[in-house]
């Protein structure tokens, strides 16, 4: 009964029970309708999803492996613990599946300019690598702050043709990236096409984003099943905005003995105040076009997250992550910038695969998880995106330890 | 009949164009902010805007972004432009319109703010992000409490919308005059006279033109065809430059009588 409620959303106005919807100015309505009717006409296109296949495929290099972590399982002692790997993805992350298809929708909407938004600099790269195959003109928003700790994907994203701009408002991170993009968008929004990267956002980004997300956790279901057969025990994902993590547990949420668990930022502590743990520690309220849980004071003005990675640094999570932690169909912890460290250099070590530091929150977790669980259970990990970004703040946070011993 | 209402029929009888003007509640502090509300309803706008700062306010460009980070900073929040609105109302009746995104509304409780903006004497609100389509979970308890919800309609919305938010709303309708942020600019684009012309002719309820006028000249210009224009982002300007500074309430009014006069 629960799970079938869980198939009714959202409603035709991307409502999640109480969450999603669209907050947006007037101005940004009508384009918000075009786009929901654009998009559920593409989805049904034959053509459209023959060429977006075909791009997954061939361009970003779909299928990614389902890897079996043979000595990160020794290490944990318990679960035996599979590795999606979307680090592998064109790119370096997951990032590159929903730039692809909302590409093509743009295209097929005829908008001859794609702006976005970006944390971590993986969507913007994703969003830029896609532009310059299409031959698009581009333009990503980042925080100043962002900029500073992502300066190579800030240069990648260069070298692709786009045109980077800091933003210096607010925090100078993802949710000011955020606000200044809208801005762009509600200012050019007749011939531009703004490419979201998360899902969050009003509708229908959030049903977009999970929808061409949702690959990984397909080919998910169908690698572990020739592996293991059956189903996962538990799959364990990041959560920042919540993209990567909605792809692939959407395919699971019809199956309710998979636990769901998402992993969330407590930065520097959940009692410190300096964490990006929305779900863990927000309150219902409404941000970037769409009511979720929010990182907010008392008289709802949104607070700064904090996040040593730049993905999960947002004081926002997507309206359906909201909805699945209030019906218990999924379930949020956090993991501190310290233990997450850990798990980036725990996977490092035993397995020669280096995450980005938001998919070492979920390395973090799903050992910890995989630990208390018996041997014959299973553990699902999404490796978001691989760690070359990361290389300068590791550097700065270590001074040179760990290298040579 | 509102306040509102009353004003418009006021402003109809008397065949003169209405003046609508924007500031922040509590920019640049609580008592500052009071002096420049009564400085231009004393120099003839007909009705207030009183914008609730929001730490992300997403449709608004530099100069009112800037306006929203000096009250947070001097501690504005939503009881505190409640207070506001309470201490204009002592000396004055012009009708107020609480301006504003709905993340602090809905945090402050839309029940509990509608029974305290009515007693504070409020007349309405504005709620930049919550269009048609979410008002629902708002605005029967606004119109139970007496108050007006300023319907907005963009360049992008199209007759049906327009035709649509027209009758849900009450008080008046909120021209969006361009594509685009708040802000200052130096000219209307070249539809808006059309535009205004249409809507104004297919709705029911006043139509105020709203974005970018800065000028006399260019409120005459946006009211041609409308029953109002909204001046918010080059009145915030004045504030911006005076601050609590002794002049600054006179210098407004100086800038708001000369709006007014141009539209009488």
């Amino acid at each position: 009964m629960r799970v079938r409620k869980l198939f009714r959303v959202p409603d035709r106005r991307g409502h999640f029970g109480p969450f999603g919807g669209r907050y947006v100015a007037e101005t940004l309505m009508p384009a918000l309708i075009t786009l929901s009717e654009a998009y559920r006409a593409a989805k049904k296109d034959p053509a459209f999803r023959k060429e977006l296949a075909a791009a997954l495929r061939d361009y970003a290099g779909r299928p990614t492996p389902l890897y079996f972590a043979e000595r990160l399982t020794r290490e944990a002692g318990g679960a035996r613990i599979y590795i999606k790997r979307e680090d592998l993805a064109h790119t370096g992350s997951h990032k590159i599946n929903n730039t692809l298809g909302q590409g093509l929708l743009a295209r097929r909407m005829g908008k001859g300019r794609i702006i976005a938004e970006t944390g971590a600099g993986q969507h913007g790269v994703a969003t830029a690598t896609i532009c310059a195959r299409m031959g698009v003109p581009c333009e990503v928003y980042m925080g100043e702050e962002d900029v500073r700790r992502q300066a190579l994907n800030v240069f990648r994203m260069r070298l692709l043709g786009t045109k980077v701009n800091p933003v210096t408002s607010g925090s100078r991170t993802l949710k000011d990236a955020m606000n200044e993009a809208l801005r762009d968008w509600v200012t050019h929004v007749r011939t531009t096409y703004y490419l979201i990267g998360s899902t969050a956002g009003p509708h229908p980004y959030p049903v977009m984003v999970r929808d061409f997300q949702s690959v990984i956790g397909r080919e998910a279901i169908r690698q572990f099943r020739n592996a293991e057969g059956g189903l996962p025990t538990a799959v364990v994902a990041c959560v920042g905005g919540g993209s990567n993590a909605m792809g692939i547990f959407a395919p699971f949420i019809r199956f309710p003995r998979v636990r769901l668990v998402g992993v969330e930022a407590a930065g520097k502590g959940l009692s410190t105040g300096r964490h990006g743990a929305t779900l863990s520690r927000g309150e219902v309220g409404v941000l970037h076009g769409s009511k979720s849980f929010v990182l907010q004071d008392r008289d709802g003005q949104v607070l700064e997250a904090h996040s040593i990675s730049a993905g999960l640094d947002y004081p926002g999570v997507g309206p359906e992550h909201a909805w699945l932690k209030t019906t218990g169909r999924a379930r949020y912890v956090s993991v501190t910038d310290a233990q997450a460290l850990e798990g980036f250099h725990l996977l490092s070590r035993l397995e020669g695969i280096q995450p980005a530091l938001e998919s070492s929150h979920a390395v973090s977790y799903a050992v910890a998880l995989a630990r208390r669980m018996r041997r014959s259970e299973t553990v699902i990990l999404n490796l978001s995106g691989r760690g070359d970004k990361d290389m300068a703040i590791l550097m700065e946070r270590m001074g040179g330890r760990g290298v040579g011993n | 009949m509102s306040g509102i209402d009353a004003a418009f029929r006021r402003l109809r009888s008397s065949g003169e164009k209405g003046l609508v003007v924007y500031l922040t509640a509590g920019d640049p502090s609580p008592a500052a902010s009071l002096a420049y509300l009564r400085a231009a309803a004393d120099a003839g706008a007909d009705i207030l805007e009183v914008g609730v700062p929001f730490s992300d306010p997403t449709a608004d460009g530099p100069t009112i972004e800037a306006a929203s980070g000096r009250a947070l900073a001097g501690g504005m929040t939503v009881a505190g432009a409640l207070d506001l609105v309470a201490g204009f109302r002592r000396t004055h009746a012009t009708p107020v319109v609480l301006f504003g995104y709905y993340n602090p509304f809905f945090r402050y409780g839309i029940p509990r703010l509608c029974r305290h903006a009515r007693a504070a004497g409020a007349d309405g609100f504005l709620v930049v992000d919550l269009p048609y389509e979410e008002s629902r979970e708002a605005v029967p308890t606004m119109r139970e409490a007496g108050l007006d919800w300023i319907p907005l309609a963009a360049p992008t919305s199209g007759m049906e919308r327009v035709l649509e938010v027209d009758k849900a709303g009450s008080g008046f309708l909120y021209l969006i005059s361009l594509t685009g942020v708040t802000g200052v600019r130096r000219s209307l684009p070249p539809g808006v006279a059309a535009w205004t012309r249409v809507v104004s002719r297919a709705v029911r309820l006043p139509v105020a033109v709203g974005f970018g006028i800065s000028s006399p000249r260019m409120a005459r210009e946006a009211t041609r065809h409308a029953a109002a224009a909204v001046v918010g982002s080059a009145c915030v300007k004045v504030v911006e430059t005076h601050g609590r500074g002794r002049r600054g309430p006179a210098e407004l009014q100086r800038f708001v009588r000369s709006l007014k006069s141009a539209l009488r």
